[in-house]
């Protein structure tokens, strides 16, 4: 099993839907965010290209922050997802150093916080938060080992890249383009 | 061009609008504990070679800052920490990919040997010292009897300490400043350096400076051929690699990084030391205090500067 999330560039209009739904679905403290929305720009006037990103962490598949964790706290579940145990953090910000992403923060508690990809949701069946709240449908969640699911099929007709494929890290984001 | 911003009002503290999350703690650290490791490398080496008794700043007097500097770095370290009470977790995993936990084990080794190092010369350090219980007594004398099998145990583990004070950065690829093997390398020779330095300080005695003068020298010579060959690797590298040094060449910490850590902290103090052992008169803690000076200035540059330098996407 190896969960990914496939978003779409061409649907997404930036609305930050996915950022509230995940706040208060996974009861993130005021002013952060496990998710959010980059707006990018490309090329000289005329010749532009916009692009809206929703962004979360990539789930690497050769994890850095993983690998970098001195607890163990870091980690991966089931299906490459990527999570951090909480009482095993000691908030040394090896994971936040790690990640090209910049996808992990300290939460105002102590330990260090970022996407679960909705794990509780998850194992219950049900699509991250941020899948399901989508008003454009441009996020698709799912298994790549299994060819019908929906980021499988996503994936199957349009190009798509990842983001700083040069790191390394193999991410588990994919963005169609 | 390309212009890049976030649409969902992301402005995470220490981490927006760049990454700024570990602070005066962690270059301190990385000084101090270059610094330990240098006193304790030396101190090791000489007992070793059974000259204990010609380096006694060296081999005596200088180990007695090693514990200090180590104590008070984990303090630093500590005080870094967000979710401080949860330290010991450290402890409870062995993680031979994390240059973090490698750190954390080596110094649970090296501190109490250090500790054991100094506590092994009290009596001859100050003679009115007395361990008042006889278990403590015997312990000393059993150290005593097996002070060179500790100087090698103490060496080896001084090379880890100094290596992975650079190890620790430049293990995060998502750092370019950072991820380059040279800065393994790097710190260990700036620690010795600085440690050097430290006890040239202390030592009373002219020609344990002189030779210590000798081999710091050697030292700062291959910094600087260290710290070139850095910037020639950045220079060849990726885009990520190059902007990153590009901070140093031009960009906002030329001036620190080219007066204060090159020029004030290793070319100034080479040419003083050479002086000196040309026979020219210079004064003899000119050149030790510049040296840790120099090596404070580049924990402190690299940390920050690292932090700043990212991958774009």
């Amino acid at each position: 099993m190896r969960y990914a999330m496939a978003i779409d560039t061409k649907k997404c209009v930036g609305c930050g839907d996915c950022v509230v739904a995940c706040q208060t679905e996974n009861n993130v403290p005021h002013g952060y965010c496990r998710d959010w929305i980059v707006e990018s720009v490309d090329g000289t006037y005329p010749s532009l290209s916009l692009e809206f990103r929703s962004e979360r962490c990539n789930h690497c598949d050769n994890s850095p922050c993983v690998r970098c964790c001195p607890t163990g706290a870091s980690h991966k579940a089931e299906g490459g997802i990527v999570l951090v145990t909480h009482h095993k953090c000691i908030g040394c910000g090896a994971c936040i150093q790690s990640c090209p992403y910049d996808a992990r923060y300290p939460h105002p508690e102590g330990y260090v916080d970022k996407c679960t990809f909705c794990i509780h949701r998850v194992e219950k069946g049900q699509n991250p938060a941020c899948v399901d709240v989508c008003p454009t449908h441009c996020l698709y969640f799912g298994d790549l080992d299994d060819p019908n699911s929906d980021v499988s099929l996503a994936l199957k007709d349009r190009k798509w890249k990842v983001l700083a494929p040069e790191a390394g890290t193999k991410p588990q984001l994919y963005f169609l383009t | 061009m390309k212009e890049e911003l976030f649409v969902s009002g992301r402005d995470i503290p220490n981490i927006d609008p760049y990454l700024n999350i570990w602070h005066w703690q962690i270059p301190l650290y990385l000084f101090l504990g270059g610094l330990a490791a240098g006193i304790l490398f030396f101190a090791g080496f000489y007992t070793v070679r059974g000259k204990a008794d010609k380096m006694q700043a060296t081999v005596k007097w200088a180990p007695l800052l090693a514990p200090i500097a180590l104590v008070l770095g984990l303090g630093a370290l500590f005080w870094d920490l967000k979710h401080k009470l949860f330290f010991w977790q450290l402890y409870t995993t062995v993680r031979l990919d994390s240059p973090m936990s490698w750190g954390a084990w080596t110094l649970m080794i090296i501190t109490p040997i250090s500790l054991i190092w100094v506590a092994s010369y009290m009596k001859e350090m100050f003679p009115w010292w007395d361990w008042k219980f006889d278990f403590l007594n015997k312990a000393e004398a059993w150290v005593i009897k097996n002070r060179v099998g500790i100087a090698w145990v103490m060496m080896v583990y001084a090379v880890i300490l100094g290596v992975y004070t650079g190890i620790l950065l430049s293990a995060f690829n998502a750092r370019p400043l950072w991820n380059t093997s040279i800065l393994g390398p790097l710190f260990l020779v700036s620690g010795f350096s600085t440690g050097l330095a430290a006890t040239i300080l202390l030592s009373k005695d002219p020609k344990e400076r002189k030779r210590l003068s000798q081999i710091d020298l050697i030292f700062i010579v291959i910094e600087l051929f260290l710290i070139v060959h850095l910037f020639m690797g950045f220079l060849a590298g990726s885009q990520t690699a190059i902007e990153a040094a590009h901070l140093f060449l031009g960009g906002p910490f030329t001036v620190t990084f080219w007066v204060f850590v090159v020029m004030l902290g290793l070319v100034f103090p080479a040419v003083l030391e050479t002086l000196e052992l040309l026979g020219f008169h210079v004064p003899k803690w000119l050149p030790a205090v510049l040296i840790l000076f120099g090596g404070l200035m580049f924990r402190f540059i690299m940390v920050e500067a690292g932090q700043i330098t990212r991958y774009l996407y």
